[in-house]
């Protein structure tokens, strides 16, 4: 199968120190992997990295991360412009904070793909609503309306999954799209996440803590600890057979709930 | 056996302009006996941390009552307040936050023994012993909250909830900021307390998973009401209530 993003050997620095080493893994089209590890192991950096959100401080210093032939890290700016947002969209732990408190979700939403290619307000909020209908918003006026701070938590967060779907990018990154919400809340986001993956095909890479998240989205997993990868294989292999001691760690360490049928 | 914890009819409510008032807590009754843990779950905004802060007398109720090892403390004031945190203390969810920064952690641990006047020397040895209980390294107390990580402050802070020692403790989310594997250490942690110092617990947590394994009973708050009580694999297994069902069944 044809590879979409290709990380090979990919080491990361911050002020020259390596904070993340020889990291190598590959994305197909439409596979979700789940990128897990504790706090401080290097999984927001990983992605980061591909967007170009290091910072000042951090880079790429050894290793390519290849995207339709084009070494990410290499890139400039202005190259970067035409990737991020549209080939490439990511959401964020907090899209409510990410998103600006004094404007409504369909100003922002024009803006956004006004900063990609010619549109006006009516085309913007046709195609919004077209997507809002598509992940079953159920009164996508309502959130065009809406000022962040007038949705709930849950429901910015899916606000934020729209606008990255808006460009229709083909690789998603997520950067602990659930971990601020509470677990039936979670559960909606998630759901929204999979039926993202059936309409449009997109890949995503998804960087949690949760295993249980990522146990019912993901195809592949791939575990760090301080930078280094432990594990990376089928989802299913990695969660009930792992190999590496310090995956059946951190599995054995998940409190797991003892159900009935309800 | 007389519980050590008991809150009867415990309401707190905001009024609003041009609104109904708001019950952030509403006629709420348990009771948590010696040794017992129990847990409270619910999601944000069901009023669990609001409990925590009536009873630990950081805000006023709005009606009921709260009695701790008998005594009623729904209305004291602060003076009257200082004996009843000897037996009462509380950890929070950020560890961090819950330390003054421009003070070491000892500071802070000895903090409840320095207001009951116990001399200095006495007090540092206890925190160091506490410390060293709670898994670290005695001299962890000449240090400051930046430099040490999540987990270990949090140990800090159950050290400083022992000092006074107390008969409960109230968790509000102790472990929610935490990675799975300093969460399940500093859960053997305080399984190990609890067993050696016969204490009782009131777990406050949205981790259905992790309130199953630890706690003895458990209550479901929704809107400020208790919608469903009673032992965790009861409630768990066999919710009766629609809002139980619901948070089981979101569970992955």
């Amino acid at each position: 199968m044809a590879v979409l993003l290709d990380y090979q050997h990919v080491e990361i620095s911050f002020n020259g120190n390596a904070v993340v080493h020889d990291v190598t893994f590959q994305l197909h089209p439409g596979e979700i992997l789940g990128l897990v590890g504790e706090s401080g192991s290097g999984k927001s950096t990983l992605i980061r990295a591909a967007m170009g959100l290091l910072g000042s401080s951090g880079m790429v210093t050894r290793g390519d991360i290849w995207f339709e032939g084009k070494n990410l890290p290499d890139l400039s700016d202005r190259e970067m412009r035409q990737i991020c947002g549209e080939k490439i969209g990511m959401i964020f732990q907090d899209c409510g904070a990410s998103l600006s408190p004094i404007r409504t979700i369909g100003e922002q939403i024009v803006e956004s793909m006004a900063a990609h290619r010619e549109t006006d307000v009516p085309a913007a909020k046709a195609a919004a609503m077209d997507l809002f209908d598509k992940l079953k918003f159920k009164d996508g006026e309502r959130v065009w309306n809406s000022y962040p701070f007038e949705l709930s938590g849950g429901m910015n967060q899916r606000a934020g999954i729209a606008i990255a779907m808006l460009m229709n990018p083909v690789i998603l990154l997520a950067d602990e799209p659930t971990s601020a919400l509470d677990v039936a809340v979670q559960r909606q986001v998630v759901e929204e996440m999979l039926r993202v993956r059936d309409v449009f095909g997109t890949a995503m890479i998804i960087v949690t803590h949760d295993i249980g998240v990522v146990s019912v989205m993901a195809d592949s997993i791939l575990v760090l600890q301080n930078g280094n990868v432990m594990e990376y294989g089928a989802a299913k292999e990695v969660l009930e057979n792992p190999r590496n001691d310090y995956t059946k760690k951190l599995l054995s360490a998940v409190p797991r709930l003892r159900k009935g049928r309800v | 056996m007389e519980p050590v914890l008991k809150v009867t009819d415990l309401s707190k409510s905001f009024s609003r302009a041009g609104k109904n008032e708001f019950f952030a807590v509403d006629h709420v009754s348990f009771a948590v006996m010696p040794g017992e843990i129990l847990g409270i779950v619910g999601e944000s905004g069901s009023g669990k941390s609001t409990i925590a802060k009536l009873i630990t007398r950081q805000i006023d109720a709005t009606a009921g009552k709260i009695e701790i090892d008998g005594q009623d403390i729904t209305w004291l004031n602060g003076r009257q307040m200082i004996p009843v945190y000897a037996k009462i203390q509380m950890v929070f969810q950020s560890p961090k936050g819950s330390f003054d920064p421009r003070r070491t952690l000892g500071d802070g641990i000895c903090e409840s023994l320095r207001n009951q006047g116990v001399p200095k020397a006495e007090r540092e040895a206890m925190a160091r012993s506490l410390l060293e209980q709670c898994g670290l390294p005695g001299d962890f107390l000449e240090r400051y909250p930046h430099q040490v990580s999540g987990g270990q402050c949090q140990r800090a802070a159950i050290a400083r909830a022992l000092m006074c020692d107390p008969k409960i403790l109230i968790f509000d989310e102790a472990t929610s900021a935490l990675d799975v594997t300093v969460q399940k250490q500093i859960m053997e942690l305080l399984q190990m307390l609890q067993q050696k110092n016969h204490l009782s617990y009131l777990f406050i947590c949205h981790n259905l998973a992790l309130v199953q394994q630890f706690c003895d009973n458990v209550i479901v708050l929704y809107d400020g009401k208790i919608v469903e009580q009673g032992r965790p694999d009861e409630v768990i297994l066999h919710p009766k209530s629609e809002y139980a069902k619901r948070l089981v069944e979101a569970v992955f």
